[in-house]
């Protein structure tokens, strides 16, 4: 009779722990959100290697200002708002891809996508983004696309650790892993690219592995 | 002293009244249909929990708007937190008295 009391409070408390962790925490996130977008990543980034290549014989050269390019020259411009085009496509294609694979996630939880918790994440996230876009663009527009890189994965950085607070706590330390990078790609001039390559691509990958494995494998 | 299973709260006897008001104490207000994803439970039948709980004085109803549609929320009250942290410590006092 005791023991059955003390079952049945038992399983009281983790109902209850269950919904106040469902309410108020988007746990549908899926691992492979994570490594599509990073995949996605990877290809943009050789994308753009291959555009940054065509126009200099070594991009590395003008990276570290050892060469001197005319910026006013239409073929620069144009390489620059091709740059653009290929990152708004990534990004695209990336958030296209992540929210498929969450939206699977959740139908098979029989949870939505459109919740509470998410449309909090979202919103805690969009914050630092927006002002990341408008960062980027006012720096583009001066001529400044050298610290593009950095902009995006610092204030990609703050929106992950921004919106952790209503999703899986894990994505706070990818968060703080973006902006490091970005802060350290503010001083190694000529690795832009690459440090956007290992923030956007490899860590996306990597933390989608570690969530996959921790969350939704079983 | 008084047993630990009459300390239990009567109302908190339902499944879906207990969904509520977990629910309700982690978060500032929800909706009819955030509670509705979060609770296995028909329209009715949340409706009816929601209006015994408001009854009780444990959480209050805000009829609002969003564009034309209607958009009621509920909040949890002052009593409702009081009364269900005492609820969730007496169901803690059960698993930890009896060995």
């Amino acid at each position: 009779m005791q023991q059955e009391e003390k079952n049945i409070s038992l399983q009281t408390l983790k109902d209850i722990h269950g919904i106040m962790e469902r309410s108020s925490r988007f746990l549908s996130l899926s691992g492979w959100s994570g490594v599509w977008a990073g995949c996605t990543a990877l290809a943009g980034a050789l994308a753009a290697r291959a555009m940054l290549l065509q126009l200099h014989d070594s991009y590395r050269d003008y990276y570290h200002q050892t060469v001197s390019i005319d910026k006013t020259a239409p073929e620069y411009r144009q390489v620059v708002m091709n740059f653009v085009w290929l990152a708004l496509g990534v990004l695209f294609v990336a958030l296209a891809g992540g929210v498929y694979f969450t939206w699977k996630k959740a139908k098979k939880e029989g949870a939505t996508i459109w919740n509470n918790a998410s449309k909090k994440m979202v919103a805690e996230l969009l914050i630092p983004l927006l002002a990341g876009g408008v960062f980027a663009t006012a720096f583009l527009i001066e001529g400044l696309e050298l610290y593009i890189p950095a902009i995006c994965l610092a204030f990609y950085g703050l929106g992950l650790i921004n919106g952790s607070k209503y999703t899986r706590s894990d994505i706070k330390y990818l968060g703080m892993l973006e902006v490091a990078l970005g802060c350290v790609s503010l001083f190694v001039r000529g690795y832009g690219l690459l440090l956007w390559t290992i923030g956007f691509g490899i860590l996306h990958i990597l933390y989608g592995i570690i969530m996959w494995r921790k969350y939704d494998k079983a | 002293m008084k047993k630990a299973i009459e300390q239990l709260n009567k109302l908190f006897d339902s499944r879906i009244r207990i969904g509520i008001m977990s629910a309700l104490i982690v978060n500032e207000s929800l909706n009819f249909n955030d509670l509705k994803g979060l609770i296995d439970v028909t329209d009715g039948n949340l409706a009816t929990h929601i209006k015994t709980l408001e009854e009780n004085n444990y959480i209050k109803v805000h009829k609002g708007f969003i564009g034309k549609k209607t958009n009621t929320t509920y909040t949890i009250t002052r009593a409702g937190e009081v009364a269900f942290k005492s609820h969730l410590k007496a169901l803690e006092k059960i698993i930890n008295d009896i060995n």
